[in-house]
């Protein structure tokens, strides 16, 4: 449980975005530069994400798919929006079916602007983002952070 | 008869980039019919034209997909360049075409990339965006952007390709030449990849043709079809004859897209040889007023533009058909009768690209 | 290379017409390219367009419907060419056809009758009717 930070794995979900920040968040995993030394391994499983990578929008239609994706992961958990269309919803903004930015369904740790979001400024949100894991996963241990299903059954009691 | 179940696959799923999702009913393995639903990346962005005026749409057309990015706002603007009768200056048709084949490479060695992946070769894949990345530094290197360029406007272009970066384009070219080569040794020969692509997810020429296939897709079904026949930019001036393949399976798709990135470099070899001197953008003044339909060749196959003008800055309408919409008829086809654990390399071998169908 | 460029002509025919000139299309073995809608704001007027396209000679054959509650001067609405006018589905004919026909139906509202496969205004699964079409006076929320 100590070393987890050394190894967070990562869980891209595309919102609606144009697909820029997807392919850049691909290349962050690839040989030149190299994500997987920060010893990270992209997931397409929930349940076994730490981080959740967020590109893109979000719209009437995968507002909850996100919200769900969120909902199945372990606690501690962190978001990172990718890009400007998840951080306020870009150029996208004005369109009929965009909400806004990936912080109108689910809480968000680290913005990572551009469009497309450069590879170099995306590790460096995911490296942000593995500090602001480390510190929940203290609290946590502490008692001082509750879990999903503590807040739940807190929710119950009250 | 036995049992059929329905399996929803998707919209999170390993293997997709991006979020589709389809109904599979099946029968033990076999799927008996897929059914697609979209609708997780629409954005409403053709809307747009109600708030942003027709130079700035170019940048919104840049952002309907960030794979053929540079396609979308070249297609765009020579719809609007119709409409206006501007004539674009010779170097910025070559400049276009030279920028248009570049993104070419960057899309199919994506695509070679994601196929490797989606058979689970992942050393392949992380060979073929290997070779990706020295095409984003020539792209990064000409135009600023990685994936994104906006060097397109209505008229013409916005930046230069100096004989300097032509020099370091060609060298960028005899890289992923050689490269690719190898690469290509794989894909073609290698027993195990053969036996995930060899006669699965066969799509006849006929059927091709029913369906509406287009680009690499219907190429690799036997139909010879290719927009950049149609001359626009300064494809005109250049030696090329559409790829096909007639085999009509997945190695057939393969075999057709590898056979694309050897065309492409020779195209900016050409380009490059020919290009001229002179202005970079003509003078546009006035406003659109009038229609026009415009189909050029993406990487992924033909897309329609259409735009109507009513001689306000803001215009009526502007649509945009991208080529996987037109494939996906094909795909839920392919589909039929393949076995499950195919889905995979099925779906990524149209080369879906969702943001673009949804826009 | 020889470049061709090939015809772009725009064909304006009735609603009535549509399957008769679509199959007319499919007898020649052009190829369904894309269908679209588009509002004209100022003359309020929704038009339908069905692209053919031959694949060897890069021909582009557009099928143009004009849908319109408000006549030219001096004219009045055609029958059966009014806004909630009834266009036959050409799915059938072109099976792909649908998915554009879905589309324009779910985007512009446009009245396309028997779709196969119908998605009833699914396709996307906006939250907003008809975004790309003002709503009509006495409609409007």
């Amino acid at each position: 449980m100590y070393n987890i930070t050394r190894s967070p794995w990562v869980m891209h979900y595309d919102g609606s975005s144009c697909n820029g920040c997807d392919i850049e968040v691909l290349a962050c995993l690839t040989p030149v530069y190299d994500a997987e030394r920060f010893g990270i391994i992209n997931t397409g499983d929930p349940m076994q994400a730490d981080i959740l990578l967020v590109t893109g929008g979000i719209n009437t239609q995968n507002a909850p798919v996100v919200k769900q994706l969120y909902d199945q992961m372990s606690d501690p958990k962190v978001v990172v929006a990718v890009g400007v269309c998840a951080c306020t919803g870009g150029v996208f903004k004005d369109c009929y079916n965009i909400l806004g930015g990936a912080d109108q369904v689910i809480p968000v740790d680290v913005y990572v602007p551009g469009c497309a979001a450069r590879p170099q400024a995306i590790i460096d949100g995911i490296v942000k983002g593995i500090g602001v894991f480390q510190e929940r996963l203290e609290k946590m241990e502490k008692g001082e952070l509750k879990n999903q299903e503590e807040k739940e059954e807190a929710g119950k009691e009250e | 008869m036995s049992k059929r179940s329905v399996i929803p696959y998707g919209p999170q799923h390993p293997v997709l980039p991006e979020p589709i999702h389809l109904d599979l009913v099946i029968e033990d393995e076999k799927i008996v019919e897929a059914i697609p639903s979209i609708g997780f990346i629409h954005r409403g962005l053709e809307s747009l034209t109600d708030k942003r005026d027709f130079n700035q749409m170019a940048y919104v057309a840049e952002r309907i997909c960030g794979i053929c990015s540079f396609g979308h706002g070249y297609g765009y603007c020579e719809t609007v360049e119709h409409i206006m009768n501007v004539e674009v200056p010779d170097r910025a048709k070559f400049l276009r075409t030279i920028w248009f084949e570049l993104s070419r490479l960057h899309s199919h060695l994506l695509w070679a990339g994601l196929m490797a992946d989606a058979f689970g070769f992942e050393n392949l894949f992380y060979q073929c965006w290997r070779v990706r990345e020295k095409v984003l530094d020539a792209i990064e290197l000409t135009t600023g952007g990685r994936v994104i360029f906006s060097v397109n406007k209505v008229g013409g272009v916005l930046k230069d390709i100096t004989p300097e970066m032509q020099k370091m384009i060609l060298e960028t070219l005899d890289f992923v030449e050689a490269e690719t080569k190898v690469l290509k040794k794989t894909f073609m020969n290698d027993y195990s990849v053969q036996s995930r692509m060899k006669g699965v997810g066969v799509l006849t020429k006929e059927q091709a043709k029913a369906l509406g296939c287009a680009g690499p897709f219907a190429r690799a079904s036997g139909i010879a079809t290719d927009m950049r026949m149609r001359g626009y930019a300064a494809y005109g001036e250049l030696d090329m004859e559409p790829i096909i393949s007639n085999d009509g399976d997945c190695y057939g798709r393969c075999e057709v897209r590898i056979g694309e990135i050897f065309q492409s470099i020779d195209l900016i070899r050409q380009a490059i040889a020919k290009i001229p001197d002179g202005e970079l953008a003509a003078v546009v003044k006035g406003n659109p007023n009038g229609e026009y339909f415009t189909r050029i060749e993406q990487p992924r196959g033909e897309a329609d533009y259409y735009v109507r003008g009513n001689g306000t800055p803001n215009l009526d309408r502007m649509r945009v058909r991208t080529p996987t919409f037109a494939n996906l008829a094909g795909l839920c086809e392919t589909l039929k009768g393949a076995d499950y654990a195919d889905i995979g390399i099925l779906v990524v071998t149209i080369d879906p690209c969702i943001s673009c169908t949804e826009r | 290379m020889n470049a061709t460029e090939g015809k772009n002509e725009i064909i304006r025919i009735s609603p009535a017409e549509l399957p008769i000139r679509a199959m007319e299309m499919k007898e020649k073995g052009l190829r369904l390219s894309q269908a679209c809608a588009a509002w004209v704001k100022k003359e309020e007027r929704l038009e339908l367009s069905y692209s053919f396209v031959d694949d060897t000679t890069y021909d582009i054959f557009n099928l143009r419907i004009e849908l319109s509650d408000k006549a030219a001067e001096g004219e009045t609405v055609k029958e059966g060419c009014g806004r909630d006018a009834e266009v036959a589905s050409i799915s059938g004919i072109y099976p792909y056809a649908a998915f554009y026909e879905n589309e324009m139906r779910e985007l512009f509202g446009a009245n396309i009758k028997v779709i196969d496969p119908d998605y009833h205004n699914k396709l996307y699964r906006i939250k907003e009717e008809t975004p790309f079409v003002p709503k009509k006076e006495g409609e409007a929320k």
